[in-house]
């Protein structure tokens, strides 16, 4: 059969439909759900500075779910993200309070920027670990970063014996000062830790569809043996996934230290798992292959302003867990559902064009 | 013999089934006899398989019923459907991998000795009494994964045999057998037949099915186009129902000079897990512009030499050179970059990335062709290029922005090799390039491999058919037992040297093993 093929239009959208449009758009939905129901129930909800302190908050998460969700499309999990920034916390504080202590007399001091750029690379550092883990010697990469999980957060709290690096105000002769501008600092209007979200995110999800390892990462994640019989590598996918995983790890180390104005070794603990949340409630399917940025966002969105917004009606940190985890399951359950739906909508639509 | 006649067992009355992206079955009415090997053939997508699936419970029909012996019947599941005495073989095999054959065999219905757990021993006991009445030779400990994927299907078969079945369903059973695996295969259904069980036979292969078919339905896009009893017919009638004209099962192979040495592999060596090779110091040259067809049964190494050729097994040994030059890279992207291209045998898992679309599949090997900056792919450059292909290969997509799951087993056989083909290579190889695929999409192929010769492509592809590598290859290699035996040209290749050399290397194995 040799009949030339003809590229016909997706079928639109019809009544038949509807249904699955509002599940597609589930997240968005809920997103609007959670800001109508807290700006009704919640005092002073929607007011510029709460809605700023929550942006704040959700950036934390938003940052570690990205990274989360390009490993998790490849099919693997990244557990260290916590630890990762609770052990670059302490590197950027450290090396702002004490500098590098050169054992000959000397002690050498960093300005911010060039701090920032060191822990920025620990954190990339710790991914690049996972990755050879995960690659060269054949971990699991839930074994793996379990692994790294420990390691980091043993360092971290190694580095101070399990103190605070307090104060990190920096001493203006070590041109040392200013830190604080990444966590407190506003760049019209909007603090500076949102606008590097941005920046990120928009980098990430540019990555994802238009860049060949964006590509790539979903291929490995959709038939890693047919990936690498079509000549990817995927070695280096994966050492990038957990690279870019530890790298948005070491932003939010630096954003929170900087926040704080101290470093504390415990910081970050349990990331992970609210990572792992956002990125599945934004549609990331943790069999691999599937995924976006945008989704993950609102999903880092929905579960901090629902947290958040607990607190503020003054909802017992008990029942914030229990709502939190029915939130996820449903998230879930819906997913399923819509790829059902979706297939029946498909089938239905053929069948009436015959 | 088919004299006598046969009572209807089961009924299919004006089934409709609506998949994503296509209509399967359309309103189509179908009897299968007792006692008889009922034959369906058609063309990939002609919802032969679709059709046997709704009556092994896997898929419900959206419009029609089943009768079963007179009575309506609905199943739910292929459970559903077993309870009434009905087995399936798919074209996909569906066995764990990571369980031994016997383990497979009575996987859900395990032998117990009541709380002390499964009885292992009666398993493997009785699994190798169905392993032994087919020939296969597989030690039913065996986890299958170890095994080839013929035999995987040999296992396949005895599992449904050992199911008491009433009707057993056998979609493309012999695609990946060797003729001798085909003969012990065919005894069996023999004996099925003369114990009262109904044969439900899907081929490809049309001299199979004159061989032992009773009864033939012919479909095609869906539709019944042709019932017979298979003595009334022949072969010419077969092809007439399924394309609707008479066809060329092959491409006339084109006058065209042959060029300078485009691919030679020296000494290629890959050692077996279990103790000797897999791939036994074979040598090989072709030109370009050259088909050689490398013929051999199940086992005998074709797949394995081609992924080391490819750069898939890190501890091969040997010397590959493309257009004189030696490839010293020793992994994929390289060697794919350096003009080498392969086509697995295996597409489902080697071939497509199920979650992503027809196009990104397509230009999944040739990304960097697409990219602007050093970083940005170029969607009109990656559409116009993948219209192309989809053109040149006669893809039949709707839209290449759907799954490439969305397509039948032919068009994602065709995407795998466009996905090849776009990565511009000097030298092709092609790994049972027409298995499962129907007679029309096999000429499409044929057709392009022809094609690609002419244009100075040397390709190698592999087979266990005969008749294709007679009629497609300029010269033939046979392989047995990971060796060359003999390299034919065409003009001196008669099916029996073939068959002689196919098997020479295999008397030694015994010996050795």
């Amino acid at each position: 059969m040799t009949t030339a093929t003809s590229t016909e239009k997706v079928p639109a959208a019809d009544s038949g439909s509807i249904l699955l449009t509002l599940m597609k758009l589930r997240t968005f939905i809920a997103l609007f759900a959670v800001i109508a129901f807290f700006s009704i129930f919640a005092p002073n909800f929607l007011s510029t500075a709460n809605i700023i302190l929550m942006s704040k908050h959700v950036a934390l998460n938003a940052f570690l779910a990205m990274g989360m969700t390009f490993v998790i499309i490849t099919g693997g999990i990244d557990l260290s993200v916590g630890s990762i920034v609770g052990l670059c916390g302490m590197v950027a504080g450290g090396l702002i309070l004490n500098g590098i202590d050169l054992q000959i007399g000397y002690t050498m001091y960093f300005n911010v920027v060039e701090v920032c750029l060191i822990t920025l690379v620990v954190g990339i550092l710790i991914g690049a670990v996972n990755g050879l883990l995960i690659t060269k010697l054949n971990v699991a990469p839930f074994i793996a970063t379990l692994g790294t999980l420990y390691v980091a957060r043993g360092f971290a709290l190694l580095s101070s014996d399990g103190q605070t690096f307090p104060n990190l105000i920096g001493k203006p002769e070590l041109a040392t000062t200013g830190f604080g501008f990444l966590g407190s600092g506003r760049i019209i209007g909007l603090p500076v830790s949102i606008w590097i979200l941005i920046v990120v995110a928009l980098a990430a999800a540019y990555v994802a569809k238009y860049v060949p390892i964006g590509r790539q990462i979903f291929a490995v994640g959709g038939n890693e043996r047919a990936a690498r019989m079509s000549g990817i590598r995927v070695d280096r996918v994966k050492m990038f996934v957990y690279m870019f995983s530890g790298f948005c790890a070491a932003i939010v180390g630096i954003v929170i230290s900087s926040e704080l104005m101290a470093s504390h070794p415990a910081t970050g603990n349990s990331f992970e798992l609210n990572a792992i949340a956002a990125a599945v409630l934004g549609g990331t399917s943790m069999s691999g292959g599937r995924g976006t940025i945008g989704g993950t966002i609102i999903g880092a969105f929905v579960i901090g302003i629902l947290s958040d917004g607990l607190v503020m009606m003054g909802v017992s940190s008990f029942w914030q867990m229990v709502i939190k985890g029915i939130v996820i399951i449903v998230a879930v359950v819906v997913d399923q559902a819509q790829r059902r739906l979706q297939q029946q909508v498909t089938l239905m639509q053929l069948a009436k064009k015959g | 013999m088919a004299a006598e006649t046969h009572d209807t067992i089961l009924k299919l009355d004006d089934v409709t089934k609506v998949y994503s992206g296509i209509v399967a079955v359309k309103h189509a009415s179908l009897e299968l006899k007792r006692g008889a090997v009922n034959v369906l053939v058609g063309e990939n997508g002609a919802g032969k398989s679709t059709l046997m699936r709704m009556i092994a419970g896997v898929e419900k029909p959206s419009l029609g019923r089943i009768l079963l012996e007179g009575k309506e019947v609905e199943f739910n599941s292929p459970a559903d459907a077993q309870k009434h005495g009905i087995g399936m073989v798919f074209q996909e095999l569906n066995l764990f991998g990571n369980l031994s054959v016997a383990e497979n065999i009575f996987a859900t219905r395990e032998i117990t000795r009541g709380l002390g757990g499964i009885d292992h021993k009666a398993q493997v006991h009785k699994a190798n009494q169905f392993l032994d009445k087919l020939d296969a030779g597989i030690s039913a400990e065996t986890m299958v994964e170890d095994l080839p994927i013929g035999q995987q299907q040999l296992v396949e078969i005895a599992k449904a045999i050992s199911l008491d079945t009433r009707i057993l369903i056998l979609d493309e059973p012999t695609s990946a057998l060797s003729a001798a695996e085909v003969d012990i295969l065919f005894k069996v259904i023999g004996e099925l037949k003369a114990q009262g069980v109904a044969i439900v036979y899907i081929s490809h292969r049309l001299e199979e099915l004159m061989r032992i078919g009773d009864y033939i339905t012919v479909l095609r896009d869906g539709q019944i186009t042709g019932q017979a009893m298979v003595r009334d017919i022949d072969t010419k009638w077969i092809v007439r129902s399924m394309i609707g004209s008479d066809a060329k099962d092959f491409a006339k192979s084109l006058d065209h000079k042959l060029g300078a040495e485009a691919f030679r592999a020296e000494d290629i060596c890959l050692p077996r897990k279990t103790g000797g090779f897999a791939v036994d110091h074979l040598s090989i040259s072709v030109r370009a512009g050259e088909v050689l067809g490398i013929y051999g049964l199940m086992g005998a190494g074709r797949s394995e030499f081609f992924e080391c050729v490819i750069g898939q097994h890190a501890h091969s040994t040997g010397k590959i050179f493309v257009a004189g030059e030696e490839i010293a890279a020793k992994d994929t992207s390289n060697r794919i970059r350096k003009g080498l291209a392969l086509i697995p045998e295996d597409r489902q898992r080697e071939g497509l990335v199920q979650v992503l679309s027809i196009t990104a599949n397509l230009t999944l090997a040739s990304l960097e062709k697409f990219v602007k900056f050093g970083f940005h792919i170029s969607g009109e450059r990656e559409q116009a290029a993948v219209k192309e292909q989809v053109r040149n290969l006669s893809i039949k997509a709707p839209n290449p922005d759907f799954d490439v799951t969305s397509m039948s087993g032919g068009n994602q056989q065709k995407v795998v090799i466009g996905k090849a083909l776009m990565t511009n290579p000097k030298v092709l190889l092609m790994d049972e390039p027409s298995r499962g695929i129907d007679v029309g999409a096999k000429a499409d192929v044929f057709r392009t491999m022809r094609k690609l010769a002419g244009e100075g492509l040397a390709i190698l592809f592999s087979t266990s058919d005969l008749e294709e590598v007679m009629a497609l290859s300029d010269r033939i290699a046979v392989m047995s037992n990971g060796r060359v035996t003999t390299i034919l040209d065409r003009a001196d290749a008669t099916e029996e040297l073939i068959v002689k050399a196919a098997s020479e290397g295999h008397k030694s194995t015994r010996e050795i093993a």
